[in-house]
């Protein structure tokens, strides 16, 4: 009589072509994240602002965090997307702005530099594939001159005196063309704090990601200033006649 | 045969406190011909004369580009500085595609001073042969630098090195305070002059063997040979005659 060999899974072989397969190390999806940020130039330099809000999926799970910062004197940072991705970026300037002190020749990396070299670690995660799942605004004064710039995770760059990212890129981008492009050397600082306050009060109308908690930063010759975090009059009298946004 | 028994390596003390291997290499850059260097508060010049084996060969290249911004002069043996130029050249395209930046030309020449330097603590190693003058402009304006076997690095208002370069030094300490606001002509007029004395009885400047390179204030690194010396190599013969009156 036959016998019949049974074989427990663990002892089977894996067929050749699957023995160097391993679990997934890159991320495939940003975890917790954050939303649009919105600048642009205006008459003293460059205006951002970003709400305080880090979203888990559609959960508000971290109601207290700063997604811009400042990168040396006259640059600043503004992010997009996963944050813990955005902690590894700063900590990869931080060394890069230590190493640049410690040579202490006089020398200063302006924005400008910051930007490319921003662009490069992107265009190098992409490149391993394994992006910083962010989209990131690097804004400031290089040499006396305004510099706006964006990257996004597939190292793809572009300079523009107005920039919005993520849902700002839908909602608020169009204001800031009606109101600021072509006059970037012209708009007061008062100006621009209404400018971009419409801009964010409209995204946290319609982008169910944001908070009414927000900071807004500039860059001026005099450097960098991130304010405390501030909330939006906002007015939802007519929200309940909206119609056509979902099953009712 | 041997001088002394300190000098076989270069990773070796004498009990004075030499390093024998260190001095010798130092008398490479001597034997080579000289090379002036010399800056205002916008232009860095290089002035170098060239040599020739003998009468079928070609004269031997003195000055070499590293970037727009940045150019070296060498002395000593040739070969030994292609492989710094050429470390150089490849630093400061790392500067430019990484952060879009020149390279500032301190730390280029702080980078080749530390290779220098570690040929003279690693066992079976040799010094670099050859000194440089590095000219460049970078955000805090012109600079002359001054490199040398034994790894050490050196900022200078005017400087020279190489055969005689004693001569050409003499005459810039007499001069170099008038450097500061002199136009990129006039400086390289100096630097020619500065060269002048260091040639041999009986030998002169002309196009075949003098070799250029000015870096500057929107001035792009430059480097003049063979018939692009001539109007320098005039105004030198010119400052002369107006000397003499």
């Amino acid at each position: 009589m036959d016998s019949i060999t049974l074989r427990l899974p663990h002892t089977v072989e894996r067929p050749a072509e699957a023995t160097n397969y391993e679990p997934t190390t890159r991320i495939s999806q940003p975890t917790v994240t954050g939303t649009s940020v919105v600048a642009f130039k205006y008459k003293d330099g460059i205006m951002m602002a970003t709400d305080c809000l880090a979203s888990y999926g559609s959960m508000a799970r971290f109601r207290d965090e700063t997604r811009m910062t400042a990168v040396g004197k006259t640059t600043l940072l503004g992010m997009s997307g996963d944050t813990a991705d955005f902690q590894h970026m700063k900590h990869t300037l931080n060394n890069l702005l230590t190493q640049e002190y410690d040579m202490d020749d006089g020398q200063n990396l302006g924005t400008r530099s910051i930007y490319k070299y921003i662009s490069n670690i992107m265009y190098g995660r992409r490149t391993k594939i394994d992006p910083l799942w962010n989209s990131y605004v690097i804004g400031g004064i290089d040499n006396g001159e305004k510099v706006l710039g964006f990257v996004d995770y597939y190292g793809t760059t572009y300079q523009s005196p107005t920039i919005a990212t993520g849902f700002g890129a839908h909602l608020a981008q169009p204001i800031l063309r009606k109101y600021v492009e072509g006059h970037e050397d012209e708009i007061t600082e008062e100006d621009a704090i209404r400018i971009l306050d419409d801009c964010m009060r409209v995204l946290y109308y319609r982008d169910c990601r944001t908070f009414n908690k927000l900071r807004r930063a500039k860059v001026t010759a005099a450097g960098v200033e991130i304010s405390e975090p501030y909330a939006l009059e906002t007015n939802w009298n007519i929200a309940e006649y909206v119609r056509g946004y979902g099953p009712f | 045969m041997f001088r002394n028994q300190y000098d076989n390596d270069s990773s070796t003390w004498s009990p004075q406190g030499r390093i024998f291997q260190v001095e010798y290499a130092s008398e490479a850059v001597k034997q080579g011909s000289a090379v002036v260097g010399l800056r205002s508060k916008e232009h860095a010049v290089l002035v170098a004369v060239k040599r020739s084996p003998n009468e079928l060969a070609s004269y031997q290249k003195k000055v070499i580009r590293i970037d727009d911004h940045m150019g070296i002069a060498m002395a000593g043996l040739t070969s030994d500085a292609r492989v710094l130029s050429n470390y150089l050249r490849t630093e400061a395209m790392r500067s430019k595609m990484v952060y879009g930046r020149a390279l500032p030309i301190g730390r280029a020449v702080n980078a080749i001073g530390d290779k220098a330097q570690s040929n003279t603590q690693e066992y079976g190693r040799r010094p670099y042969g050859v000194g440089l003058l590095v000219i460049g402009h970078d955000d805090t304006g012109p600079h002359l630098y001054e490199f040398n076997p034994s790894g050490i690095v050196s900022e200078y208002y005017a400087y020279s090195i190489g055969s005689r370069s004693q001569s050409a030094r003499t005459n810039l300490e007499r001069n170099f305070d008038t450097f500061e606001d002199m136009s990129l002509k006039e400086l390289i007029v100096q630097g020619l002059r500065s060269l002048r004395d260091t040639l041999q009885q009986g030998k002169q400047l002309d196009t075949l063997n003098t070799s250029i390179g000015f870096v500057g204030k929107g001035a792009k690194m430059t480097i003049l040979d063979g018939q692009d010396t001539q109007e320098y190599l005039d105004l030198l013969d010119e400052g002369e005659a107006m000397d003499t009156e």
